[in-house]
């Protein structure tokens, strides 16, 4: 039986661009932005990386196929470098992918880069594109929030709760990631708002409002990863290690068997559950210091609360309202403003979450920095549709906790 | 055995534009079209063309009988969206007829309909069973006669021999070259002659000539005919024509002017529906099809038509309706107004027509799957059977969910996605016997909205057009069943 990735891989820097629309550049620029300050941060030269993976989604929309771009715009020493995607968990699949390096003995120092820039499409919201030639003959007419906005029929018809009951808990959703984001310098959106606002913006896809949905941005961040020795080797002290690292994928049971009710993420539970496991996390509620979800709508937060088991079955909403998931709640969720308003260029999303962890892990989140120690952070990311998606549980906390 | 008519069934859009917006729009440029403006038509949906239409027709028809009895299939229109592709052939694969068949479209006239219907009974005598279609959404130009008169629609009938509803007593063909509008393959809308001089000429002329033949062959006297459905004149001009054949006035049959429009190569099979919907045992029913020259049929109806079970027939078309009051919303669908679509509505559509071929049992027929190993159903079908505890490979079986009535699960209404009729809605179903899909929905009624758990039905749309290619490609949509809706 394998032993797990607990505490084998340890974070030896991280950067992260700032996030937004980033008019001013091109995805190249981006990732040398990230990366210059996770090297800087890591106190090494490029020289001393073996291997690299990129993260990006879209690649049609900037940096085209495969790895060249990374290893272009970085001038990278010729090393082994991979592209991955995984829809929006591609940037904690880049993650994956140089910790398991380093973790097999393969690589000494490896790097993961995730990139994307969306602002190129001319329009609001995800680019708008074929979705294979099979699949385009069949594959209804969805957007993002039309997919993601479905939980919420089937979350309150299988809790028999109000609409509009749901539709406050999810404004409080974003009211929170609202007033974070406001404490963030690297954030897309900075702007405090009220859950009236949230409540009677424009519809988007029923029931989700302008402000259920995150925004489309332009980002880089980027992780340089080693093994605890080498990095106490480099003069590191208080190391954030890597606990857990998971990942679920779909088989199309939710999509074409009759026993998924639409309400939940079967994916994010599974992978929460192994992902708990391989950190050895009895209880996630009173464990967790802080945690990052894949808020790409406020009812996909609301809903991955009772995934990870942190919020029982149909009582996130509750939570929500009592402020548990607030910055100065018991398990501060989105402290960076998450996807809603640090935003959410795909490829760099799961790094940028782990970026926060890293950071709050360190003390070094600045005016957001939490004060009570934290000791274990939680990064989800979802991609896809809920009825088939790819989610990923990612645990980092300090060395030996 | 008798030749005759052993079934029917019916299809209208359910909106009906009401004629007064149309009126609203364009008395100022066009005065004389406010005297038009009062009642509805049927209006299309902006993904339903004369294919759809004849495939709803046609399973309303088929409904409760076996498809694969069906030996032909006669289509008549006169807007058939391939020129050079058999449109009923398609339609026959939408319908899950056999592929033993013999297929025709049957277009160029007003009168296509009973043409086709005249085809199907002459292969009846010798003992084939025909499935007859009209259907006809014309594009007509804003402001014209046609956009107040014109309606959308079809209308099918079973043909053959045995147990029939309606007996051949005889027919009458006349070929005129009588051209009282016309449209080309280069020309996109009707170029119509003056309605006095159609009046005066054909409507007095040579529909009296060929009916008068028809009696004069039967030796059938005018006045026992108790439904006379003639597709063309007003039911003003209808009422001297009556006088002049002999007819009784009563048994003129209602024109749907008012509530419908003129649903062109259908019309003549929908007004026939109506009277045998109308009619009871041994009444005689003469139905005329007039475009460049006249069909006349004369049916008897028979004691079976009293048995025969309740179907989706002009009724219950007529009763299925949502007014819509919103002109610029037909302009829209019909492609008569340059609109800004967005650069969301850029994403190329263009078909590999080798995928869709291969993939064509799901998009065409709705064909999914159904174990051999454990009996799950599933769609589309897979390789390897879905259900995790059986796991089989190469184990389904062709199932088809067409005709299944499914529960709603989930469901939106999107606003950002691309549709020419916004929102978008779309959810999953989910079917009793097993099978569930994510799929584009049709037919919402906005105030009516929707709910989970509440019963859909699949209904064959339109998905995309290829604007760039001149293609469309369909697929099936779920549609709400909404209380009292008929349907």
């Amino acid at each position: 039986m394998a032993s797990g990735i607990r505490d084998k891989v340890a974070i030896l820097g991280m950067g992260c661009s700032k996030f937004g629309e980033r008019w001013d550049a091109n995805a190249e620029d981006l990732m040398v932005e990230a990366y210059t300050e996770a090297l800087a941060d890591a106190g090494i030269e490029s020289s001393a990386i073996d291997a690299a993976w990129l993260a990006t989604a879209l690649d049609e929309q900037h940096v085209g196929k495969s790895a060249v771009p990374v290893a272009t715009a970085l001038r990278l020493p010729y090393i082994p470098a991979t592209r991955v995607e995984n829809y929006c968990a591609s940037g904690t699949e880049s993650f994956r992918g140089a910790v398991y390096a380093v973790a097999a003995g393969a690589c000494d120092i490896a790097l993961a880069v995730g990139v994307e820039k969306l602002k190129d499409t001319g329009y609001g919201g995800l680019p708008q594109r074929a979705r294979g030639t099979v699949n385009d003959l069949f594959w209804p007419n969805v957007s993002a929030p039309g997919s993601f906005a479905q939980l919420a029929s089937a979350y309150t018809s299988k809790h028999k709760m109000n609409k509009a009951d749901l539709k406050r808990a999810m404004g409080h959703v974003s009211v929170k990631s609202h007033d974070n984001g406001l404490l963030n310098e690297k954030a897309h959106l900075r702007r405090k708002i009220d859950i009236d606002m949230v409540l009677n913006a424009a519809m988007i896809a029923e029931p989700l409002g302008l402000f259920d949905c995150c925004g489309v941005s332009d980002g880089s961040a980027c992780a340089i990863v080693t093994t605890p020795e080498i990095a106490r080797s480099l003069g590191k002290q208080d190391l954030v290690t890597v606990k857990a690292l998971q990942l679920s994928v779909s088989n199309g049971r939710e999509l074409q068997y009759n026993d998924w009710d639409g309400s939940y993420f079967h994916t994010t539970r599974v992978a929460a559950e192994r992902a708990y496991k391989e950190a050895g996390i009895k209880d996630p509620r009173s464990q967790l210091s802080m945690i990052e979800v894949h808020d790409c709508f406020s009812v996909t937060e609301l809903v991955t609360m009772e995934d990870l088991h942190i919020s029982e079955e149909g009582r996130a909403s509750f939570d929500i309202l009592d402020g548990f998931y607030d910055a100065g709640g018991q398990v501060p969720c989105q402290l960076d403003g998450g996807l809603k308003c640090f935003g959410h260029p795909i490829g760099a999303t799961g790094l940028r979450m782990i970026y926060e962890m890293y950071l709050q892990l360190q003390g070094r989140a600045g005016a957001r920095q939490l004060e009570n120690d934290p000791v274990l952070g939680l990064t989800h990311n979802l991609g896809g549709f809920p009825s088939q998606n790819v989610s990923s549980v990612t645990i980092v906390g300090r060395e030996g906790a | 055995m008798s030749v005759g008519l052993l079934g029917f069934g019916a299809y209208l859009p359910q909106s009906r534009l009401q004629r007064k917006s149309i009126a609203a729009a364009h008395g100022w440029f066009e005065p004389s079209l406010v005297g038009l403006g009062r009642g509805e038509r049927t209006m299309a949906a902006w993904d339903e063309d004369s294919n759809t239409l004849s495939v709803e027709a046609g399973r309303a028809c088929l409904a409760g009988s076996d498809r694969r009895q069906v030996d032909g299939l006669y289509i008549g229109s006169t807007s058939f969206p391939f020129l050079d592709r058999q449109n009923s052939v398609l339609v026959s694969e939408a319908l899950g007829l056999s592929s033993a068949l013999q297929t025709f479209d049957l277009a160029g006239s007003q009168r296509a309909g009973t043409s086709a219907l005249l085809a199907a009974l002459k292969g009846a005598a010798t003992g084939e069973t025909g499935l007859v279609i009209g259907a006809d959404n014309r594009r007509t130009k804003a402001a014209s006669v046609g956009e107040m008169t014109y309606g959308d629609g079809a209308a099918a009938l079973l043909v053959g021999e045995g147990d029939v509803i309606a007996t051949l007593v005889g027919s009458h063909t006349r070929s005129v070259d009588f051209i009282d509008h016309f449209r080309t393959a280069q020309s996109e809308f009707d170029y119509q002659w003056e309605a006095r001089w159609i009046r005066d000429e054909g409507l007095m002329k040579i529909v009296p000539e060929s009916v008068n033949a028809l009696l004069q062959n039967t030796g059938i006297d005018a006045g026992r005919i108790a439904h006379f459905c003639c597709p063309i004149g007003s039911s003003k001009d209808q009422k001297a024509l009556a006088r002049k054949l002999g007819l009784r006035a009563e048994a003129l049959q209602d024109t749907l002017e008012s509530n419908c429009g003129n649903t062109g190569a259908a019309h003549a099979l929908l007004m026939l529906i109506g009277a045998l919907e109308a009619a009871k045992p041994g009444e005689l029913i003469m139905v005329l099809g007039f475009g460049q020259g006249c069909d006349v049929l004369l049916f008897e109806t028979t004691d079976a038509l009293a048995q025969l079970p309740a179907a989706t027939g002009l009724k219950v078309c007529l009763a299925n309706r949502c007014e819509e009051e919103n002109y610029f919303k037909y302009l829209a669908f019909n492609d008569l107004i340059t609109m800004e679509h967005g650069l969301r509505a850029e994403t190329d559509k263009n078909t590999a027509l080798s995928a869709a071929y291969r993939n064509k049992a799901l998009t065409t027929g709705f064909i999914g799957g159904k174990c051999s190993q454990c009996g799950t159903e599933q769609i589309p079908v897979a390789p390897i059977c879905v259900n995790p505890q059986c796991g089989g490979v190469g184990t389904q079986e062709p199932h088809p969910f067409a005709d299944a009535v499914a529960s709603l699960n989930s469901y939106t209404s999107d606003r950002l996605t691309y549709s020419l009729n916004p929102p978008a809605y779309y959810g999953m179903i989910q079917f009793a016997e097993g099978g569930r899909i994510m799929i584009d929905f049709a037919d919402v009624v906005a105030e009516q909205g929707l709910e989970v758990g509440m019963s859909m039905r699949m209904v064959f749309r339109i998905r995309d057009y290829d604007h760039k290619r001149g293609f469309r490609r369909y697929y099936w949509k779920a549609a709400p069943i909404y209380p009292g809706s008929g349907a």
